[in-house]
């Protein structure tokens, strides 16, 4: 089901009554220019079901991104064109999520943004090549959401391989540059091709160079209960543990984790569930502290990015991934959109492939695509350090220095 | 991999995780067994206890104190709901109490959705990181406590049946329908008190799983398939199969995880649901109650 979001901010309202009443004092007839039609724009996430909370972030992200563009004007080329958000859910699932392409190919969408799962993103964005509707992918970090050859689909953000190159490189300069204290490496993921893709590659490359994986542990979503995990841990003592999980599982497994005591030299996660979360650090600060997660984050160092932040917060959400990659996605668009200067879907298409983009929030340099990746996206590595997520790898954006191997956490 | 060592801890993990999977199944045993109600809101209510849980704890209220607020309170919001809504719209089908029981559960989980958005929720309290040491294993205060609520639920469940006028009239009613009736017994009143009562058994689990456990519009999913589990392995009405077939359904999980891995390990619970409709499916301590 798709709705509409087309409701005048008060600025627009106050800024028409303006208009209007200036043109009435000056006694000229009432006719305005025609305004130029909106440009339809699905926002298409899974708000109900199981990533619920994800898709919530992510729907809120996009929405914060056009309530900004059009109280800045709109499209300027195409005579200050609104943005129309049509809100689809896709229910956590890819089946509904590509139903929901087709219903937003009916209402007129130009494009679309999301939608979050890589699971869903690849059925939507088959289902958008279908009508040649420019899809920009936020998240979906499967390599194959862009290795299907659809002209059609623009991934904004990195995918696995990048991020799983990035995190093994990341670890390995921290670690040798504390002096290689960390050799044993533990792996305790959940099972689905997002957890088991990435321990599958951690197996391949780790030992390269020169750590050794004592044990690699697959669980179940929902794992109702972390205990024996953390009892596997203890019997091995790894030096370094690699946690790759959903939210939901992550809080239970460091909550385990706290409990027991177990101490390795790092926990260091790759996309970890909760690890880059301001809501996880606020709820279990010691269980967070020093907590290293290699994920998406945004630039610490841009206003632009601060500023996001803190209009998240004010809406009393969390500043996760899923919004200010969202945010950034709008722009993307935003951006095509200014430059194709109708909406035609080939005309956007085209546009964003030829993408430039440096206006967003993300540590990436300008949008360059091929073949539908943005070859400049990168993660990067975050530490939990002074009860705030600190940026420590690649030191170019870093806001932090990262503590390693990480000192007793206090239970 | 499986390491001997660990054992032992495994299986006292699994008997805490067991006593919590008691707790779920302790209220839907008796909503299940004795009014045949196949409860598909079950999850949902336990939801709502946690919720409630939840935000008395935000207002400073400790999950364990919340108890005396919480189990009237889902107790009442039981009796309401078999009252006004499921015995009104069912009209004595069975058929219709699923469909009905399975749409609450739909509005429930989407009102809270809408209310408390999908965000996950956990509290952290004094003893969350409190540990009994028990020479071979170290267990998590919160654990031991609902281990103990699990017995003790379930000895004052079997007494309210087994001894009170209630519990007659309760048994009366899950026997005999009809002759209940004609022997003067409120029979809608008895089918709306043995709602609420199991409804209130999940406002206990909740206020004892919130300290160990998350909350989410969804939570009720993670808990709902292995209570009725426990149900049909304990024998449908059963508080002590109730209680036995939780802790063995805990002790299974985990040692199954251990074996199997902890992925497959979750599947030892429905491979003992299947062998249990095939070769007992009265349960293991039949029915009590019908």
């Amino acid at each position: 089901m798709t709705r509409k979001d087309s409701s005048l901010s008060r600025r627009h309202v106050l800024a028409g009554a303006a208009a209007g009443a200036a043109v009435g004092s000056l006694g000229l007839p009432a006719i305005l220019g025609a305004q130029p039609a909106a440009i339809k724009v699905g926002i298409l996430h899974p708000v109900t079901g199981p990533l619920s909370y994800s898709g919530t972030q992510a729907r809120a992200g996009a929405q914060m991104a056009i309530e900004e563009i059009n109280a800045a004007g709109g499209i300027k080329s195409m005579g200050g064109a609104r943005l129309e958000a049509l809100l689809a859910d896709a229910q956590s699932r890819p089946d509904v999520g590509a139903a929901e392409v087709e219903k937003l190919n009916e209402a007129g969408a130009a494009a679309i943004v999301g939608p979050f799962a890589s699971g869903i993103a690849l059925a939507t964005t088959q289902a958008a090549a279908r009508h040649g509707i420019p899809h920009i992918v936020d998240v979906g970090v499967v390599d194959q959401v862009v290795t299907r050859g659809l002209a059609n689909t623009f991934r904004f953000g990195p995918g696995l391989k990048t991020i799983v190159d990035t995190a093994i490189g990341n670890l390995i300069k921290i670690n040798e540059g504390a002096g290689k204290p960390a050799r044993t490496v533990m792996i305790v993921h959940e099972e689905s091709a997002f957890g088991s893709g990435m321990a599958t590659t951690l197996n391949a490359e780790l030992p390269k160079h020169g750590f050794e994986i004592v044990e690699t542990i697959k669980h179940a979503n929902p794992t109702r209960d972390f205990s024996n995990i953390v009892l596997r841990v203890q019997a091995r003592k790894p030096d370094l543990l690699i946690p790759s999980n959903y939210y939901d599982e992550y809080v239970l497994f460091a909550r385990a984790l706290q409990q027991q005591r177990v101490a390795p030299k790092a926990i260091y996660s790759i996309l970890g569930g909760g690890a880059s979360s301001y809501k996880f650090l606020k709820e279990f600060p010691q269980a967070a502290s020093y907590v290293m997660d290699c994920n998406h984050w945004f630039d610490p160092r841009k206003a632009q990015a601060l500023a996001l932040k803190e209009k998240t917060e004010k809406r009393n959400l969390f500043f996760t991934y899923e919004v200010f990659l969202n945010y950034s996605c709008v722009y993307l668009l935003a951006d095509a959109l200014e430059r194709a200067g109708n909406a035609r879907r080939d005309a956007i298409t085209a546009a964003l492939a030829a993408s430039t983009l440096d206006r967003h929030v993300m540590p990436y340099g300008p949008t360059r695509f091929v073949n539908g990746q943005n070859t400049g996206a990168q993660p990067v590595t975050t530490q939990i350090l002074d009860r705030d997520i600190k940026v420590i790898f690649p030191l170019a954006f870093a806001s932090g220095n990262v503590v390693y191997p990480i000192p007793e956490r206090l239970g | 991999m499986l390491d001997p060592i660990i054992l032992l801890p495994a299986a006292i993990n699994g008997l805490t995780m067991g006593a919590v999977y008691a707790l779920v199944a302790l209220g839907l045993t008796l909503i299940y067994g004795v009014l045949h109600i196949i409860n598909f809101a079950h999850g949902s209510l336990l939801m709502v206890g946690l919720y409630g849980a939840f935000f008395l704890h935000r207002a400073g209220l400790d999950p364990y104190l919340a108890l005396v607020v919480m189990v009237p309170a889902l107790f009442f919001t039981g009796y309401a709901l078999q009252w006004s809504v499921i015995g009104k719209a069912s009209h004595g089908s069975d058929q219709n109490i699923l469909l009905v029981t399975l749409g609450a559960s739909i509005v429930i989980e989407n009102l809270a959705l809408y209310f408390f958005s999908a965000d996950t929720r956990t509290i952290d309290t004094p003893y969350s990181f409190e540990m009994i040491d028990l020479g071979v294993a170290l267990v998590p205060l919160p654990r031991v406590i609902a281990f103990a609520a699990a017995l003790v639920l379930a000895a004052v469940l079997w007494f309210l049946i087994a001894r009170t006028d209630l519990g007659r009239a309760i048994r009366a009613v899950a026997k005999e329908r009809q002759g209940a009736r004609l022997v003067g017994i409120d029979v809608d009143h008895i089918f709306a008190m043995s709602f609420g009562i199991g409804t209130a058994c999940l406002g206990a689990a909740a206020c004892l799983l919130l300290p160990m456990f998350y909350v989410s519009p969804h939570v009720g999913h993670v808990f709902v398939l292995v209570a009725f589990t426990v149900v049909v392995l304990g024998g449908m009405g059963s508080f002590s199969g109730a209680l036995i077939g939780g802790l063995l359904i805990g002790v299974t999980e985990s040692l199954g995880g251990l074996l199997l891995g902890e992925s497959l390990g979750q599947m030892g619970i429905f491979l003992i649901f299947i062998a249990t409709l095939m070769f007992r499916p009265s349960g293991l301590f039949g029915s009590r109650l019908s």
